[in-house]
């Protein structure tokens, strides 16, 4: 019997981000426990997005830098133990939706790619048009079928930007019972969010990022997820 | 190296397949092709021999612009949905990503190129069987060198919102000597010469620019896409 995939956790050492002299991130530093599930808050253009792609090896940090079990994220090892679902859903239209996850499977080395992606359309849904084309999909069936992408290789660190947004109500439940099933399984997620209620629901952490710098991280408390607009009133701005 | 293989193919056979399905970039490159090679045709008598001596620039002119419509797509089709993304952050090396599209690449521009050669066959009244095989390997051999180059600044023109314009503005000039020598090569293997002495010059130039061009790509390819 194979023993668990070990239980990783994230290190974000001050980390900044300039595009030519503008500061989008500001000496981050954050530790995310192994386990955890980070909300991570801030308005539009706050650098929720820059910091999530610094952290998912898309992009580089000015200064600074971000490990995964004491390893740097743009390690190939690592890389396969993390799955991203960013705005986009990076699914190809003119290919099938099997042909899309088989596609992942095999970028990420899984064995019996086929096998993998057709279980993973039963999954989220999609087992009766496996052979449709993505660009014959509607948006909640896109959706979910990017959930299916970035799940298939199992990864111990996911992170999500934005992942609520947009979806529609299957595309949530899908989305949710997944999240849920990785917190069981003591994954580490960090997500960034608009949607206070759904994250702060399945949030163990919470960190506010404001103009590129981190004005607060910390466990998540009830008073959080009963008023969700505390957090922004005490630490944000009005 | 089995990972870095078996990557580089996943992404050259999505490459092909989403090209098979859409004809995109075979259809756009090859239509000029032709309206190039019948248009040449009605501006030189095809049965002269001055031809010949023009053959060689003629053939990679329009393989070389050809070319860079097929090219022009490669890394520009990831940029819907954000595939780049997905494909960046998957555990294979860069330079796996870039050998799968720089393969891709390669066989829909001599799948292009072997379509123009035949209308070009027909309408110049040419015979390629003196000399077919050195010519073939010099379409091979300067065929490989356009398509990594073009593959490369494909990559590096991909967020530019000119890309369109950009892509052979950089590439032509870094092309210069590999198309110098496939064109001096055309030429005297269409007029009947063989490669010899006098002509292998320019078929080391053309191996030596393919090598360095794509060590150069292999190893500059991660800064290119991750920054």
């Amino acid at each position: 019997m194979s023993s668990p995939p070990p239980v990783l956790g994230l290190e974000i050492d001050s980390v900044s981000k300039y595009y030519g002299d503008f500061p989008a991130l500001r000496k981050i530093k954050l530790h995310i426990e192994p386990g955890s599930t980070l909300a991570l808050l801030g308005r539009n253009g706050a650098g929720k997005t820059t910091l999530l792609r610094i952290v998912a090896g898309l992009s580089k940090a000015s200064e600074g830098q971000v490990q995964i079990a004491g390893m740097d994220v743009r390690e190939e090892s690592t890389r396969r133990r993390i799955g991203v679902l960013g705005h986009g859903i990076s699914l190809y239209d003119e290919l099938s939706a099997a042909e899309n996850l088989t596609f992942f499977a095999r970028l990420y080395g899984l064995n019996d790619p086929v096998k993998l992606a057709d279980q993973w359309l039963e999954r989220v849904g999609l087992g009766r048009v496996r052979d449709g084309l993505v660009r014959e999909f509607s948006r909640g069936m896109r959706q979910r079928l990017a959930v299916a992408r970035a799940f298939i290789h199992e990864p111990q660190v996911l992170i999500f930007d934005e992942p609520f947004t947009a979806l529609d109500d299957r595309a949530i439940a899908v989305l949710q019972s997944l999240l849920a099933e990785a917190h069981a399984l003591d994954r580490t997620i960090i997500m960034s969010t608009h949607q206070l209620r759904e994250a702060l629901e399945i949030a163990t952490h919470v960190a506010l990022i404001q103009r590129g710098q981190l004005v607060f991280s910390g466990e998540r408390t009830q008073q959080m997820v009963d008023d969700t607009g505390w957090l922004y009133r005490a630490y944000g701005e009005n | 190296m089995r990972v870095f293989w078996q990557g580089a193919w996943a992404v050259a056979q999505k490459d092909l397949r989403s090209e098979v399905r859409t004809k995109e970039a075979f259809n756009a490159s090859f239509s000029f092709s032709l309206v190039i090679l019948v248009l040449f045709s009605f501006a030189f008598d095809p049965t002269s021999e001055e031809l010949h001596s023009i053959s060689g620039g003629l053939l990679w002119v329009v393989f070389s612009f050809a070319g860079a419509l097929i090219l022009n797509r490669s890394f520009a089709r990831e940029l819907q949905n954000d595939c780049l993304d997905a494909l960046v952050s998957a555990p294979i090396p860069a330079s796996a990503l870039f050998v799968g599209k720089t393969l891709a690449n390669y066989a829909l521009l001599l799948l292009v190129e072997i379509a123009a050669l035949a209308v070009f066959a027909v309408l110049y009244d040419t015979h390629f069987s003196k000399q077919l095989w050195p010519i073939v390997l010099v379409i091979l051999l300067g065929t490989w060198g356009m398509t990594v180059i073009g593959t490369m600044f494909s990559a590096l023109t991909v967020n530019l919102r000119m890309r369109e314009m950009m892509l052979p503005t950089l590439v032509y000039p870094m092309l210069i000597p590999a198309l110098m020598a496939a064109m001096t090569l055309t030429n005297d293997l269409m007029s009947g010469t063989a490669l010899g002495p006098g002509n292998t010059i320019w078929l080391r130039v053309l191996t030596g620019f393919d090598l360095i061009y794509t060590v150069l790509a292999v190893v500059f390819i991660d800064i290119v896409l991750v920054g």
